[in-house]
């Protein structure tokens, strides 16, 4: 087959390539430049910067998203190790039922998850602040990291393991010595996956956080409402692209050959 | 003598566990199982019980059986918004079929060694924070925004055009967000497709248009099935969208929901909104494993 490609193809995907990053692109040079949205270059700024690291309210957003994010991350992440190679390895009643339910924080629209969560604290009468973030945020990366994980299992040789427990090693010294190692990849995977997850989630966040307990993206939310400010890009910026880094390092693992 | 002997202690365990294989799954999937009861379950059933309750006086909710809630679902309003949904939603699966099928078919077939690098920009976005993507469309569509300021500027049009807070603003937005479901589905089954059907066409004197129609297309019909239940899925039922680039005028379920949630504060009736929309989803999803699903990929083939 020929492999140079039909023109009209090469510049419809060009294109397309342009409309995917476009926006983000425009956040990040907008944060650098003094006026809002001119088309005429007019110098180079790091005022917007300097705004988003004074401003109080959004140390104290960063703060509250950091202390829901970094324990969801482990907590998950543990969860979904054991649930991962449980359900990878055994055959049971009520597998099928399991992995179904497993699968509906990641199908059910945010929307419906966020008005059951909301509705539950209020039946409980449990009042809405960190806690109940970092509850919801685990019940929707539970399913993220299992995935995630299953995904490297797929990939480890079995006979290793066997050879293991042939040669004399109980359960425990072979999940330590052998099926561990061979699943760090995945397992630091799922984590640096999870992480975006938790700390960009918007729509669950909103409706279980409660007056005192903004995340990032909640606030950038009010920012929003209260009307668009460069400031935004800078911090939109920021949101991006550091937790961006976590990103590709999870891919790049996720990907790489055992 | 050692009191708490930690080695006897995990040999007793494990022989416990070999011989009981139930306990080792149990005790495994326990933790998983608990959070998906308590914070997916359980409060799914609390949204079913809410949407048969009454309404009270100032948002309150009495505990009465009704079934009105559901009878507003023929509320002609409601209908309105949601036929708009589903309008949107649909056009958003068309949309993103066409070019996801472009992109997908030009890095499969074109790709050659930048393959994974391509597949991996077409993922990347979907990893950063998808308010502050929603939000860069206002600053590309609104009336003093890149895009206008621009056309003013050099005098393409003397106002600025209406381009934000209508159903085209939503409807790029969808598309914008859901592209990459569509793209990677598309690409996995163009990437299985065997390439020798295509040369065998080819050899018995079949044109690239026939190949494309009768070979590629039919070939793929499984991840475009797959990328439109992943589009359409969440495209209905988007919340944060509708709310920041459409207005008044492109009203959809999920912002209406939560308008009745949270400026009315009517639960039981955004209740029964919500588990219609739910009821939409598992329904779609239902009818999608029914057709395409088959293989289980997790659970280890010996």
């Amino acid at each position: 087959m020929n492999q140079t490609s039909p023109r009209l193809l090469s510049i419809g995907c060009v294109l397309l390539f342009v409309f995917m990053y476009a926006p983000l692109l425009v956040v990040i040079v907008f944060s650098l430049t003094p006026t809002e949205y001119g088309v005429s270059w007019e110098g180079f700024t790091l005022k917007w910067y300097q705004a988003v690291f004074d401003n109080k309210n959004i140390q104290a957003a960063l703060k509250v998203s950091l202390m829901v994010a970094i324990p969801c991350v482990l907590i998950s992440t543990a969860i979904g190790t054991i649930t991962a190679l449980t359900l990878y390895r055994s055959r049971f009643i009520g597998r099928a039922l399991f992995q179904g339910v497993l699968y509906i924080p990641l199908l059910m629209p945010d929307l419906v998850i966020g008005i059951s969560l909301l509705l539950f604290y209020s039946s409980l009468k449990l009042e809405l602040g960190i806690l109940t973030i970092l509850m919801a945020h685990i019940s929707f990366t539970i399913p993220l990291t299992t995935l995630v994980i299953i995904a490297r299992m797929q990939r480890i040789d079995r006979t290793l393991e066997d050879a293991a427990m042939d040669l004399g090693a109980d359960e425990w010294t072979t999940m330590r010595k052998v099926t561990l190692p061979l699943l760090k990849p995945g397992i630091l995977a799922a984590a640096l996956l999870a992480f975006p997850w938790s700390f960009n989630d918007f729509v669950i966040t909103f409706f279980v956080s409660g007056v005192g307990s903004s995340t990032l993206p909640i606030r950038v939310y009010s920012m929003i409402r209260l009307g668009v400010s460069p400031m935004i890009n800078a911090l939109g910026t920021l949101i991006v692209v550091i937790p961006l880094i976590l990103v590709v390092f999870g891919l790049l693992l996720e990907r790489r050959r055992v | 003598m050692k009191v708490f002997d930690v080695y006897r202690l995990r040999k007793s365990l494990l022989r416990f566990f070999r011989s009981h294989p139930a306990f080792r799954i149990g005790a495994a999937l326990s933790p998983s199982a608990f959070w998906l009861l308590i914070f997916t379950l359980i409060p799914m059933g609390i949204v079913v019980y809410y949407s048969f309750l009454t309404r009270g006086p100032w948002g309150t909710v009495l505990h009465e059986f009704t079934l009105d809630s559901y009878r507003l679902i023929l509320d002609p309003l409601f209908l309105k918004i949601f036929a708009r949904s589903l309008k949107l939603a649909v056009l958003t699966v068309a949309i993103c079929l066409l070019a996801g099928y472009m992109i997908a078919y030009w890095i499969a077939f074109y790709g050659g060694k930048r393959k994974n690098f391509l597949m991996f920009l077409v993922i990347l976005p979907f990893w950063t924070s998808y308010l502050v993507r929603i939000y860069a469309w206002i600053a590309l569509l609104s009336d003093h925004g890149l895009v206008n300021n621009f056309l003013v500027k050099f005098h393409l049009i003397d106002l600025p055009l209406p381009l934000l807070h209508n159903e085209f603003s939503v409807l790029v937005g969808l598309v914008y967000t859901y592209l990459p479901f569509m793209i990677l589905p598309l690409y996995a089954s163009l990437e299985r497709l065997d390439r020798s059907v295509l040369e065998a066409a080819s050899d018995l004197g079949a044109t690239a248009r026939e190949r494309f129609f009768r070979i590629t297309l039919p070939l793929t019909k499984g991840g475009m099935l797959s990328g439109s239940v992943l589009v359409f899925t969440p495209a209905i039922g988007e919340y944060l969208i509708p709310e920041l680039l459409g207005g008044a005028k492109a009203m959809m379920i999920g912002k209406f929901i939560a308008l009745k949630f949270l400026g009315l504060r009517h639960w039981p009736l955004g209740s029964a909104y919500s588990l219609l929309l739910l009821a939409m989803t598992l329904l779609l999803l239902y009818i999608y494993m029914r057709v395409g699903g088959g293989k289980d990929a997790f659970q280890e083939q010996r």
